[in-house]
C-alpha cells in the first residue's frame, strides 16, 4: 500500500470505510509528518492529544455512515473551536479559547471529521502573503523562503506538503484562491451565503466566505458537500437546495460557453501565465466547450473599491477588541488610554493601517465621497458579470497575475502587495463563487493556477469544468520535502 | 488629497489606537499611497447608480424572540482579562 500521506482524501474515506486502514493509522500518520514539518511554521495551534484519542475512541466503535468517518484535518486559525485555542494569527486572540464551535467546523465534527490543529494565517486575514501574522511567516513547501500566499497561508502550506488530507481557509478578496495557487492546490471560494459566517472571526462582512483547500476537485465537492449549509445562526445565510457535489461531478462540459474577459489581460503580466490561460481555453475547446470573449469594463475599480469597502467593514467589526471582553488587554491610566494602548499594543501594522483606512473613509464628511462611491461602483461590478452571465455559463481567468514570490519581498510596500488580489477581489464583490485549479509552472518551477469563475449558486458547474481540466492537464506539484531533515 | 500627520493623528484618535510620532509618518506616507490608488473611482460618474448594500439579496427572516442560552454566564466571563466571577472590570471610570 502507498503512504498513507501520499492517498487523497476521498481514497482515505475510502479505505477507512472498507476497513483497509484504521483511523489511529491516518491519524498518526499525519500527525507525525506534522511534527517532523515544524520549519514550514504552519500550525498556530495543536491539537494532537486530543486527535488520536478521538481516533481510538473511533476504531473502537466506528460509524462507516459518515462523509469524514475520523478524518484529520486542520483548519485555518479563523474558524472558532470550542476548547482549542483560535487567534486569527492576532496578538489580541493570542490566549482566546473559544466557548463555541463555528457552524463551518461544527460541520465537519457532524460528518466524523477530527481537528488535528489551526493553521497559520494573515492577523485577522488581512495579508496575501502570511506575513502579518504574529505568530510568523509560514514557509511555501515549494521552495525555501517562498511565500505560501495569504491569508490562509499556513492552510495551503500545511495542505501542500501534506500534513493534512485537505483543510479549509476563508476568503474575503482571494484568501483561498491565491495561497491554492501559490502552492499548486485547489481553493474553492463558494458564492456568498453558502457557508455559514457564525464563529468565523469577521474580517469583512458583506465579502467573507469560508470554503476548501483540497489536492484536487474530487476532495473539493466531497468537502464542500460537508461544509455548506443553511444557518439561521448568519442572517445572510441563504437557504437554496444545496447540491450533490460530489456525486454529480462529472467531466462533461460538452457546449458549455465559457467567457474569457479581455480585461483580465493586464500589462506586466508573466508570458507563462498568457501562455497557461490559452492552455486552458484550448482545454475548453478540445472538450466540446465554446471560448466566448466577454466584458468586463470595471475591473480595474474592482481593487480601489475592495480597498474601501474592506477595511470600512473590518474597522466597525474590530471595535469589539478592547481589552475588556475577551483577548490582551494593556494597563492604561484611564478607560480610553487602555483601550488605545490594548489597541495599538494587541495589533499589527496591516491591521491598524485598515482599521485607520476604514476609519477614515467612514468619517464624517469622507462618507459620501469614499465609501458609498464604492458601494455604486460594487454595484456596476456586479453589473457586469449579470451582463456577462447573459451569454456565458462560467468564466475562465488566471487565479493570480503572478507566481509565489520571496518573504520579505513585497512587505513595504502596501499596493503591490494588493495588486496580487486583482483577479480575484472582483468575484467576492459580486459574491459568486470561484475555484482555483493548479494549470502549470512558471520558468522557476513555481505553480500557476486558473480560475473558473461561476454564476451564482453554480457550485457543481464550476466543479466539472474544473474536473475537466484537471483531468486533462494532469499537474504535478514538485514538493522534495526540503524542510525536513 | 494628502493625509497630513495632523489627520493620521485624528484617525488614530477615532479608531482608539495610540500611536508615536515615528509611525506616525510612515503611516501617513503608507496611507496617501493607499489612497492615491482608491482615489481612481473619481473617473467614474455613478451618480444614477443605487449602492450595493448587500450581495446576498435575500429578505431576513424573523425569528421568534426567545430566550436560547442559559446560564452562560461562566463562558462569557471566561476569556475576560480581568473579571471578578461577576462583572467585566474596567479601569475606574467615575470619579
Amino acid at each position: 500500500m502507498s503512504n498513507i500521506i501520499d492517498l487523497k482524501l476521498f481514497e482515505l474515506v475510502e479505505k477507512i470505510k472498507k476497513k483497509e486502514i484504521s483511523s489511529t493509522e491516518v491519524t498518526k500518520a499525519f500527525i507525525d509528518r506534522s511534527q517532523k514539518s515544524k520549519k514550514l511554521n504552519s500550525y498556530i495551534t495543536e491539537n494532537f492529544e486530543n486527535a488520536l484519542q478521538k481516533a481510538k475512541q473511533f476504531d473502537e466503535k466506528p460509524d462507516f455512515n459518515k462523509k469524514l468517518p475520523s478524518i484529520p484535518l486542520a483548519v485555518k486559525d479563523l474558524f472558532c473551536t470550542k476548547n482549542i485555542r483560535t487567534t486569527a494569527g492576532s496578538k489580541i486572540l493570542e490566549n482566546f479559547i473559544p466557548t463555541y464551535e463555528s457552524t463551518v467546523t461544527q460541520n465537519i465534527l457532524n460528518e466524523g471529521g477530527i481537528i488535528i490543529g489551526k493553521l497559520n494565517c494573515d492577523e485577522f486575514a488581512m495579508g496575501s502573503s502570511n506575513e502579518t501574522s504574529f505568530f510568523g511567516n509560514v514557509q511555501n513547501p515549494i521552495s525555501e523562503n517562498l511565500v505560501p500566499g495569504g491569508s490562509s497561508g499556513g492552510s495551503s502550506s500545511a495542505l501542500a506538503a501534506k500534513l493534512t488530507p485537505a483543510t479549509i481557509g476563508t476568503d474575503t478578496g482571494g484568501s483561498i484562491r491565491q495561497p491554492a495557487s501559490f502552492t499548486g492546490t485547489v481553493g474553492l471560494k463558494p458564492t456568498y451565503g453558502s457557508c455559514s459566517r457564525y464563529g468565523i472571526v469577521a474580517f469583512a462582512s458583506s465579502l467573507d466566505q469560508a470554503g476548501p483547500m483540497t489536492q484536487n476537485v474530487k476532495d473539493c465537492a466531497l468537502m464542500l458537500e460537508v461544509i455548506s449549509s443553511y444557518d439561521n445562526k448568519d442572517s445572510t445565510s441563504v437557504d437554496f437546495k444545496r447540491g450533490q457535489y460530489l456525486k454529480d461531478l462529472n467531466e462533461n462540459i460538452k457546449g458549455k460557453k465559457i467567457g474569457i474577459p479581455k480585461q483580465y489581460r493586464v500589462d506586466g503580466m508573466p508570458k507563462e501565465i498568457d501562455e497557461l490561460w490559452k492552455k486552458g481555453m484550448k482545454i475548453i475547446e478540445d472538450n466540446g466547450g465554446e471560448i466566448i470573449e466577454i466584458n468586463l469594463p470595471n475591473t480595474n475599480y474592482a481593487l480601489p473599491t475592495y480597498y474601501i469597502v474592506a477595511p470600512a467593514e473590518a474597522s466597525s467589526n474590530l471595535a469589539r477588541y478592547d481589552g475588556v471582553k475577551y483577548g490582551f488587554r494593556s494597563k492604561g491610566e484611564n478607560l480610553i488610554d487602555m483601550y488605545e494602548k490594548t489597541r495599538s499594543e494587541g495589533f499589527g501594522d496591516e491591521v491598524k493601517r485598515r482599521i485607520m483606512i476604514g476609519t477614515y473613509v467612514l468619517s464624517s464628511g469622507y462618507y459620501d465621497a469614499y465609501y458609498l462611491k464604492a458601494q455604486k461602483v460594487r454595484r456596476l461590478i456586479k453589473n457586469d458579470f449579470d451582463e456577462a452571465y447573459k451569454k456565458v455559463d462560467a468564466i475562465l481567468t488566471p487565479s493570480t497575475p503572478s507566481s509565489a514570490f520571496k518573504i520579505g519581498e513585497k512587505t513595504n510596500d502596501p499596493v503591490s502587495m494588493y495588486l496580487n488580489d486583482i483577479f480575484t477581489v472582483p468575484i467576492n464583490l459580486a459574491g459568486l463563487p470561484a475555484i482555483s485549479i493548479p494549470a502549470g509552472h512558471d520558468k522557476s518551477g513555481y505553480p500557476l493556477g486558473l480560475q473558473v469563475i461561476g454564476k451564482a449558486f453554480d457550485e457543481q458547474n464550476i466543479l466539472n469544468i474544473a474536473y475537466s481540466i484537471e483531468k486533462n492537464i494532469n499537474f504535478k506539484n514538485n514538493i522534495n520535502d526540503w524542510w525536513i531533515n | 488629497m494628502t493625509i497630513d500627520l495632523k489627520t493620521v493623528k485624528h484617525i488614530s484618535k477615532l479608531s482608539r489606537i495610540s500611536i508615536d510620532d515615528n509611525k506616525a509618518k510612515k503611516l501617513s506616507d503608507d496611507l496617501n499611497s493607499i489612497f492615491k490608488f482608491i482615489e481612481k473611482l473619481e473617473e467614474l460618474d455613478t451618480e444614477k447608480i443605487e449602492p450595493l448594500t448587500s450581495i446576498a439579496e435575500t429578505n431576513l427572516k424573523l425569528r421568534k424572540d426567545e430566550i436560547k442560552s442559559k446560564n452562560i454566564r461562566e463562558d462569557i466571563l471566561k476569556n475576560s482579562p480581568e473579571d471578578n466571577k461577576d462583572f467585566f472590570v474596567v479601569p475606574k471610570v467615575v470619579e
